[in-house]
């Protein structure tokens, strides 16, 4: 870990997350809205690993990822660590992984679940498959597929 | 089995104890034996879409064991048009009964519901989603008819997209090892969905000739005018798709037709004198079987 994260110039404070599955780092930016927030942000895309053959890698600065954000990490690429830097130390670090279920953090996409149509009403899913993430609506029963999730 | 709110919250061993204890109750529900198994118990049926069938054999299956009701056939009489949620109105009425039925127009409600109700819930059908006691009382009448619930190949005809009914009758039908036979236009087709999860043996044909003679028993639904753009294409489709005693004639002597009602012109009149016609039976089995499951989840069994 340590030569790639050398590769650039190594932060104070802030979260690196290492070992996102390649290719995944844009997305994540994305759906953690990590961008436009003020802080420096470092994507290093297809970092050869020795874990896998290739990995994306984040680096925020002066900034340290929330428990939802750690949960929405863990969706989009579970397995990937999420290191808290303090002072250029490593003082803590997680592995994101992959829930049984997740509430609060998706919308379902049948406009006619309760869940949309409740005042109130929370959502929850049942990860239903892991390897291509799949999500389903313990209300309605309607399944999601990764690409079609809407975080909230 | 405390809620049920999908009939996959039901093992195989639960719904043959509840077709068992219907069979028991038929003359109960013929109104021939009398029974006080649930006196004293209130039944809520709260229903914010109209249902006759369902709404009605829930009443008579609770008043024949002697128990009684209350509720609604119309949310207008009630505040949930003041902006009540589902949540709080069920919280209430659990309150005032041993247990409800909902049927609500969103699918996904008698799940939130059963989360926040104190006693039992059950799915009278939630929008496009569940209707378990729909498919208990078919399989009831299926296993009535054939005197057996495995083995039988079974043909679904007609609307087999939207048809929630052939859905769920889908997978409880695969837990008992039969053999399904989906007959429906292309654009009706099953969903994936749906045959992912099925175990057993299934095939799709577009015309029913091609399958007819091997069939135990066929279930048929109807095709919808409002799932079709434009009316020649629906007039099209339904003409297809009808079943009458002419057609028959090409039937195993002892296969049955389901019907979950209510038909319009799917199947022709003709056919209700044949041997072949259940439909009528199969409405009335909603009654023993609703007995049976009341009985279940609210006591007062034996």
């Amino acid at each position: 870990m340590t030569d790639n994260l050398m590769r650039v110039q190594p932060i104070r404070n802030g979260t690196v997350i290492d070992h996102i599955k390649a290719g995944r780092g844009r997305k994540i930016l994305d759906t953690l809205e990590l961008i436009d927030k003020g802080t420096t942000i470092t994507l290093l895309m297809h970092v050869p690993s020795k874990k896998n053959t290739s990995k994306d890698v984040i680096k925020i600065e002066d900034r340290e990822l929330s428990e939802s954000e750690s949960q929405k990490l863990a969706l989009l690429s579970p397995g990937a660590h999420v290191n808290i830097i303090r002072n250029f130390v490593v003082a803590e670090k997680n592995v994101a992984e992959l829930p049984k279920s997740i509430s609060d953090m998706a919308l379902c996409s049948n406009v006619n679940c309760i869940s949309n149509n409740e005042r109130g009403a929370r959502t929850t899913f049942n990860i239903i498959n892991e390897d291509s993430l799949n999500i389903q609506c313990i209300y309605c029963g309607r399944k999601i597929a990764e690409d079609n999730i809407v975080f909230i | 089995m405390k809620h049920v709110v999908s009939i996959s919250d039901l093992s195989k061993k639960q719904i043959l104890s509840i077709l068992k204890r219907a069979k028991e109750l038929f003359p109960v529900a013929k109104g021939k034996k009398k029974s006080k198994s649930l006196d004293g118990k209130i039944l809520a049926t709260c229903f914010f879409e109209p249902s006759t069938r369902t709404r009605l054999s829930f009443e008579t299956a609770m008043q024949r064991l002697g128990g009684t009701c209350i509720g609604f056939a119309d949310p207008s009489a009630t505040s949930h048009l003041k902006g009540e949620t589902l949540v709080d109105g069920i919280k209430m009425v659990a309150g005032y009964a041993d247990a409800v039925v909902l049927r609500h127009p969103q699918e996904g409600s008698a799940r939130l519901a059963s989360e926040n109700s104190e006693v039992p819930l059950i799915n009278g059908g939630d929008g496009a989603g569940q209707h378990p006691t729909q498919t208990l009382l078919d399989l009831f009448t299926i296993n009535e008819e054939m005197k057996k619930l495995k083995g039988l190949n079974v043909g679904m005809l007609g609307d087999l997209r939207y048809g929630r009914t052939v859905h769920s009758l889908s997978h409880a039908l695969a837990k008992f090892d039969n053999k399904l036979s989906f007959i429906s236009p292309d654009s009706l087709s099953m969903p994936s969905y749906v045959t992912d999860d099925i175990s057993c043996e299934w095939s799709s044909y577009n015309s029913i000739n091609e399958v007819l003679k091997d069939l135990d028993v066929l279930y048929v639904t109807r095709i919808q005018k409002e799932r079709f753009p434009d009316l020649e294409e629906y007039k099209k489709v339904a003409s297809a798709y009808i079943i009458n005693s002419d057609l028959l004639k090409n039937a195993k002597s002892n296969m049955r037709i389901l019907h979950p009602l209510p038909r319009v012109t799917e199947i022709s009149t003709d056919v209700d004198d044949t041997k072949h016609a259940a439909y009528f039976r199969q409405a009335f089995n909603g009654v023993p079987v609703r007995m049976a499951l009341l009985e279940q989840l609210i006591g007062g069994s034996k």
